[in-house]
This record gives C-alpha cells, sequence and structure tokens, in this order.
C-alpha cells in the first residue's frame, strides 16, 4: 500500500492524521479514496492538488500508476510566473 | 552518463531578433483594422467606495461614442474564481481599491473617448479602507468580501484571511532547544511591479452572434480564450485568440484585465474596439506581486547545522481572494536538508489591486528573510556563509520541507562554483560588502500541443500554443533539429492561435522549454517513425528494418538489405507519391519538471553621505539542467537578477493615507536600468533533470529569488547595520545610518 502524506494545513481536515496507507493503483484512485476517508479535505481535492510521487511532482495527473511502496506527497496545485 | 548533443548548446541567431530590432514585430498595441474604435477605461480615485450610481447618459450622447459599459454589463459567472477576475476588470456594486475600473467607453478617436470619461457621473460613497497586511489580518479590520474566510481559522484573524498553509516536519522547538545560537528577526517586503515595457493591449472583435477574433499580448492565449468565453457566456470555439509579440510579462499577463472589457465594449457597438493601457493603469490595475510581512527563527550549532527552522509568512494579495503563500512557505527553507522545519503562511486581502505572479511568485522574499538570518547567524558564529550553506544544502534524497524527497539536484554543485570562482575571494573596497544567498524554485509542465509538419522541401514547421516570451522559439527549433537530426536553420517554430492547435497551458512556472519540449520531441518520433515507414515501403522490406541515425532512416539488421541511408529531406521530397504529407504531433501533460537552485553573489558599495547602493559585481550561479540555447538562459539568469536588485534597492508601491497610489509611473517607481549595474556575469550548471529526455530545467523564474537577500546581506556587511525591510532605498539607509 502506499505511503500517503498529507502536508500540514491539511492535517486540519483529516483529523490531525499526517501519515495514512492507501491502497490505489493510480493518483485519481488514491484521491477518491482520500476523500472517502476523509470527507472534509474533498472540497480540497475538487479544487486541485499536485502529488509527489516518489520525489516527481504531478499535477492532477489521474492516471499516473502509484506503486505498492509509494510515497505519495499531497500538496496544494501551484501556480508559477 | 552525459548526452552529447549537435545543436542543443550550441548559440544560433535568435530567429525573433531581425523582426524586434527593426520595428516589424507585432506586439499589442500594434495591430488595427478599418473602422475600429479606440477605448477608455474610468478607474475609480477610492481605495475602497460603494458604488452608489453611475449615469453615463451624457458620455452616451457625446458625438463619436458608440458604446459605454458598467458592471451590470456582465452577467454573473459560476466560477468563483472567474467571477473574481470579471470583477476586477470592473466593479460591480463596490471599487476595491484606487484605480478600480467603474465604466468604459468606445469612441471613433481616442480623444473622444477620454472625453466621454469625464462626463460619466459616478456617486460614490467612501468606505473604510485598509493597505497594510498586518492591519488587514487582525480582527476588526474592514473585511473586502464576506465569506471567504479561509476554513479552520479562529477569530485570531480577520475575515481577510483566505488562506492558510502549513508545511514541514519535526518539531522545530526540540531543535530551537539543541542550539547554539538562536535569531529571531521580523520583515517587511513592499509590493512590487512585473515593470514589462509593454503594457497590457488588445484588439476585440465581437459580433452579436457571439462569433470573436482577439488579439492581445498575454501568456496564455488559450487562458484568454477560456476566460473570456466564460465571463462573456460564449463559446470557446467561437472565439479565436492569438497572442501578439509580448515586450514582457513575468507572470503578470498570466491573467486577465482589459480583454472581458474590449469583447463587450465591441460586442455592444458593433465594431473592433482597440483597447491599450497607460502606464499608470499598469501601475494602479494589473498586478502587482505581493507585500509580504513575515518572521523567521533559526537555531544553528556552533559550527554550523541548522538545528530548528521556524518561519510565519503573511502576504496580501490585494482586493479579492487568491492563494499564493503556499509558495513563499514551499520555497523558504527548501535549499536545507532539515530535521525540524515548519514554514506556516497566511493569505490576505486588502483595498490594493489584485495581485498576480510575478516570476517565482511568493518565493523571493520568503527566501529573503530566511538567507537574512541564516547571514547573521554566520557572523554571529564567524561562519564561511558558503561553507555553511553547503554543509545544510539539500541534496537528492533530501526530503525536502514542503515534503517530495529530491531527486537529482544541483545546489551542491552551485554552492561549489561559486565558493571557487575568483569573486568570491577578491578583495573589498572601503563601504563595501559581499553578500550571498541561494534561492529556489519548483518549475513545472502542464498541457501542452504541438504539431510539426515535414515539408517537401525537407524543411520542418512547428506550431506550438505557448507565447514565447524568453526564447522558446529558439529552444523549440533547437529540439526539433535535435531530435530530427537535422540543422537548425531547417526548423521554423510559430506560436498558433487558438484555433490552430490544441489548448496549452499559460507560459508560467518556467514550464515551456520542458513541457513543450517534450512534446517537441514525441511529435518528432512520431514523424520518425512515419519516415522509417515510408523508406520502408520503397526499399520493400519491413517497418521494423529501418532505424534513424543522424537524420536520416537506414536499414538495420542482417536481412534489412543494403541500402544508403535515406535523409529526411528525400523521404519528403517523395512524400506527394508515397502517401502524403508527414506529420507528427503530440498532446500531453508531462510532469517531472525538476526543481531548480541558483546561488548568487554580490559586491555592493553603499555611499555613507546619500545612502545609495551601488551594485560593483554580480555573479550568478544556477543549475538549469541541460541549457538549449545558452545565451538565452544567461539572459534569463541577467534579467532575473536585475528584477531581484530592483525589489531590494528601490522598487515599491508607495500610497497616501487615503489608499491612493502615489507613485503610479517610471519616474516614480524606479526600476534598475542597464547604466545603473554592472554586467551581471552568469554561471550556468548543468545536473541533468532526470525527467526530461534532454535533461532539461525550467530556468526562467530561480534567479529572481536570491538577490533580495543577497543584496540585503551585502548592505548588511557595507553599512554595519541590518535592514529589515525592503527596499534598502538611500533615505532608509540614511536613517538606518
Amino acid at each position: 500500500m502506499a505511503r500517503v502524506v498529507i502536508f500540514g494545513s491539511l492535517r486540519a481536515f483529516t483529523d490531525g492524521a499526517g501519515e495514512m496507507e492507501i491502497e490505489a493503483a493510480t493518483t485519481r484512485e488514491l484521491l477518491k479514496k482520500l476523500a472517502a476517508r476523509h470527507p472534509a479535505l474533498a472540497e480540497t481535492i475538487e479544487a486541485g492538488v499536485s502529488l509527489a510521487i516518489d520525489g516527481e511532482v504531478f499535477k492532477e495527473a489521474w492516471f499516473t500508476p502509484i506503486g505498492p511502496d509509494s510515497e505519495v506527497v499531497v500538496i496544494p496545485l501551484m501556480v508559477g510566473g | 552518463m552525459k548526452q552529447e548533443f549537435k545543436v542543443l548548446g550550441t548559440r544560433p541567431i535568435r530567429p525573433d531578433g531581425l523582426d524586434k530590432v527593426t520595428g516589424k514585430a507585432m506586439f499589442g498595441a500594434d495591430k488595427s483594422v478599418t473602422g475600429m474604435l479606440h477605448a477608455r477605461i474610468l478607474r475609480s480615485p477610492h481605495a475602497h467606495a460603494e458604488i452608489v450610481s453611475i449615469d453615463t447618459s451624457k458620455a452616451e450622447a457625446l458625438a463619436g461614442v458608440k458604446a459605454v459599459i458598467t458592471g451590470d454589463d456582465f452577467a454573473d459567472v459560476e466560477n468563483r474564481w472567474s467571477r473574481y477576475t470579471m470583477q476586477n476588470c470592473m466593479a460591480q456594486g463596490r471599487a476595491l481599491y484606487d484605480g478600480h475600473a467603474v465604466a468604459a467607453v468606445a469612441a471613433v478617436s481616442k480623444t473622444i473617448a477620454a472625453e466621454a470619461l469625464k462626463l460619466i457621473e459616478v456617486e460614490y460613497k467612501v468606505l473604510s479602507h485598509v493597505m497594510d497586511v498586518d492591519e488587514a489580518m487582525a480582527p476588526g479590520a474592514p473585511v473586502l468580501h464576506e465569506g471567504v474566510k479561509a476554513r479552520k481559522l479562529g477569530d485570531d484573524v480577520s475575515g481577510n484571511t483566505v488562506g492558510y498553509y502549513s508545511f514541514g516536519h519535526g518539531d522545530p522547538e526540540k531543535g530551537f532547544a539543541a542550539a547554539d545560537e538562536v535569531i529571531e528577526r521580523t520583515f517587511k517586503t513592499a509590493a512590487v511591479h512585473q515593470g514589462y515595457i509593454e503594457p497590457h493591449a488588445c484588439l476585440a472583435d465581437l459580433g452579436s452572434d457571439g462569433k470573436g477574433e482577439l488579439w492581445c499580448s498575454t501568456q496564455g492565449h488559450y487562458m484568454v480564450r477560456e476566460v473570456c468565453a466564460e465571463i462573456l457566456h460564449i463559446d470557446a470555439s467561437q472565439l479565436r485568440v492569438t497572442a501578439s509579440e509580448i515586450g514582457g510579462g513575468f507572470g503578470g499577463k498570466t491573467t486577465v484585465f482589459i480583454e472581458p472589457v474590449a469583447l463587450k465594449l465591441s460586442q455592444k457597438a458593433g465594431k473592433p474596439v482597440k483597447l491599450v493601457m497607460s502606464r499608470e493603469d499598469v501601475f494602479r490595475a494589473s498586478g502587482p506581486t505581493m507585500s509580504a510581512s513575515m518572521d523567521v527563527k533559526i537555531g544553528m550549532s556552533k559550527d554550523g547545522k541548522i538545528t530548528g527552522a521556524h518561519a510565519k509568512l503573511r502576504y496580501q494579495g490585494g482586493a479579492f481572494p487568491y492563494q499564493m503563500v503556499m509558495m513563499g512557505a514551499m520555497s523558504a527553507f527548501a535549499a536545507y536538508d532539515l530535521e525540524h522545519v515548519q514554514a506556516e503562511g497566511w493569505d490576505v486581502m486588502t483595498n490594493r489591486p489584485k495581485m498576480i505572479s510575478y516570476r517565482a511568485p511568493g518565493a523571493p522574499m520568503a527566501v529573503y528573510a530566511v538567507e537574512s538570518v541564516m547571514d547573521e547567524l554566520c557572523q554571529k558564529l564567524e561562519l564561511d556563509p558558503i561553507d555553511t550553506r553547503l554543509l545544510n544544502a539539500a541534496k537528492e534524497g533530501t526530503k525536502s520541507s514542503y515534503g517530495p524527497t529530491f531527486k537529482a539536484i544541483g545546489l551542491v554543485e552551485a554552492l561549489e562554483a561559486a565558493k571557487a570562482h575568483p569573486h568570491y575571494s577578491a578583495p573589498l573596497a572601503p563601504n563595501t560588502g559581499r553578500g550571498v544567498s541561494c534561492g529556489f524554485w519548483f518549475n513545472f509542465g502542464g498541457q501542452v500541443s504541438v504539431s510539426m509538419a515535414i515539408n517537401a522541401d525537407g524543411t520542418v514547421n512547428l506550431i506550438e500554443g505557448n507565447p514565447d516570451i524568453g526564447g522558446s522559439r529558439a529552444s523549440i527549433s533547437m529540439m526539433a533539429a535535435e531530435a530530427l537530426g537535422i540543422e537548425f536553420d531547417r526548423v521554423r517554430t510559430i506560436v498558433g492561435d487558438t484555433a490552430s492547435v490544441g489548448f496549452s497551458d499559460v507560459t508560467d512556472g518556467s514550464r515551456v522549454t520542458f513541457a513543450v519540449g517534450i512534446a517537441t520531441i514525441n511529435a518528432a518520433k512520431a514523424a520518425i517513425k512515419e519516415m522509417c515507414q515510408r523508406a520502408a515501403k520503397i526499399w520493400e522490406i519491413d517497418a521494423e528494418a529501418v532505424e534513424w541515425v543522424d537524420g536520416a532512416a537506414q536499414p538495420t539488421g542482417h536481412n534489412a538489405g543494403n541500402f544508403p541511408p535515406m535523409s529526411l529531406a528525400e523521404i519528403a521530397a517523395t512524400s506527394g507519391k508515397t502517401g502524403g504529407p508527414i506529420a507528427g504531433h503530440h498532446e500531453g501533460a508531462p510532469d517531472k519538471a525538476g526543481v531548480s537552485f541558483g546561488v548568487h553573489l554580490v559586491d555592493v558599495e553603499v555611499d555613507p553621505e546619500t545612502g545609495f547602493t551601488a551594485i560593483k559585481r554580480y555573479t550568478a550561479f544556477q543549475d538549469v539542467g541541460k541549457a538549449i540555447h545558452p545565451a538565452y538562459v544567461e539572459g534569463q539568469i541577467q534579467g532575473g537578477a536585475v528584477q531581484g536588485i530592483g525589489w531590494a534597492l528601490n522598487e515599491e508601491y508607495i500610497y497616501g493615507e487615503d489608499g491612493r497610489l502615489q507613485n503610479a509611473g517610471f519616474l516614480d517607481y524606479r526600476i534598475p536600468v542597464a547604466s545603473d549595474l554592472p554586467m551581471i556575469e552568469p554561471v550556468i550548471i548543468e545536473v541533468p533533470n532526470p525527467g526530461h529526455p534532454f535533461g532539461v530545467r525550467g530556468c526562467g523564474e530561480t534567479a529572481i529569488v536570491p538577490p533580495l537577500a543577497a543584496v540585503a546581506n551585502g548592505v548588511a556587511q557595507a553599512i554595519g547595520v541590518r535592514m529589515f525591510a525592503l527596499p534598502m532605498s538611500p533615505p532608509k539607509i540614511l536613517k538606518a545610518l
């Protein structure tokens, strides 16, 4: 199962949980399961998040594969200049 | 293993150069059509006011006036972020800052349009305003929009606080307890403008049937199309947007300020409408970036190891909700490998113009505060600033302060290059100080479309959908040439309009060379596959028995036959007989952009009698992965450094007590010009990004991050007094002395 890390201020919506394990083959599946487990996170996920999978940052890429031992860090959707 | 390239890394003449130096290039304001009208915008003189009424009848009655619009002409939009954009383009009900648009006129001449503005009667009821981030965040402050306060925040902050973010790991307090020295400081930075030379400008033509054409200066014409279509309730397919040449953007053209207004005027008047912002309009009502108030605390052991770090960042982003402080909080400590770190950030609204991105948005001010405290700790503990940064530097495998674990990065290489450079050991003159700072930017990927055509004469045309703001047409042509195995001058890249090629995200986040580069390589692979198949047909062998080497198809394997290589030009010449035109295209959303680090060294001389700071020497080191066209990369590094120097020394939005901007022009808002500066020496570091076939990292933004602290640290050394607010303009330095 992938190890999911929630960045600091999002923990207010996960009852303080900073890390959890979720079984998911893709980012889309992972986000759906994350939102189901923590409904307060759903609004943030719907608005858009980036995911760092094993150190590589992906921006709303639903079908990115996630390995069984992957580390997935949920971070805000980023914008640039 | 380091790749060998034939085209990449060379410095061909820039393809946009001749048009730009001869005046042939068409910028936003250069387009005109017969019968077009000229538009002007009436702007609020108040920082915050209810619009009680607007009487446009006298303006409409003026001969030559063809249309007048106000906020009432725009219907509501469902998406709240688009609604904010619309209400920033034209106020509805309240004017939220000095310069906020309240009405617009289209007339047969600029003079008549300006005259008509004077005939519009607006009755305002002036409301309380708030300009400072700390005051706006305090309970009891006038709240700009009700119901948008960030979730889960308590009563200790006002309703203007629209975002809260926290990043980090470990326990900073534990880290401070283990430190030999702990320093905590508070910093302020001013709001600054992107300072692009070309004001916002557009030419709009929208019919009553919803079909339209729009020419504009933008960093993203697909973004313009989608936002305008939503605001005007028309189909995206019916609005064709063409991006002009762009005279600078730096993030400031990643949204719309005038385009919906020009389209609405055109629709109402039934004629094309040209709208060009004045420089005063640009300052008052477009951008700028955020101002900041920040607390930074760092603990360090006496040998220079950071034991704990904590930052609190409060950014104001103007009159509408926004999300940008997170980038500062994520960047603040990104350069360091830390066990105990936390960075928090709050986004706050004020009665200032709606912020928009400025090169590495959010990062420069946060890094300024962190790197200033780092410098003070090095001074206090008598440590070498580069050695100390090397001791703490993030590297491959470091768990970053914002979460992800870094892949291959080039901070150590940049620091080592800085330490070995003659600049670092050069003697210093009296009243001179030397500053050092690290900097960081994420870099993005994102959506991209590329279409490549192989012409019958063996040349190649490539269409992509991102405005060229930093030399991307050159770098994309070079990557196409490298991938195809042909000469650079055989390829021409153009930026297509929104009807010519598929969607592309905005040109931002230093994404274009990375993302369009990947799409270009993939488009080339598709074209190569087709060319190999054509060669196979001609040779009457299996396509699998053909490979592409040095720009030509050639048989491979024992049974493939003995045919001489068939070049791209030879295959293209017969394409009409072998199956028709040959092309390749690619649509995708590449990720794995690869972060970038920089290190800047600066020598500053401060005149103790005037407080004037002169930049005497400046060297900027930056990991760019692979420099496709090194001259453009050097230009990006130099440009970022110069803008950061302006931020550090001179630039600031100055408001009166009445909330009105007092320096809306380049005479009073001083950006550095060539005569102010020595040659900025760029030093390119190449640690390939494993996420790109050629190793490319974005390079456009990192260079604006280090200068603020580098200059501040140099000034502190030169005058023996540390400044805790930017800009360090002469009167402020004199006061400190």
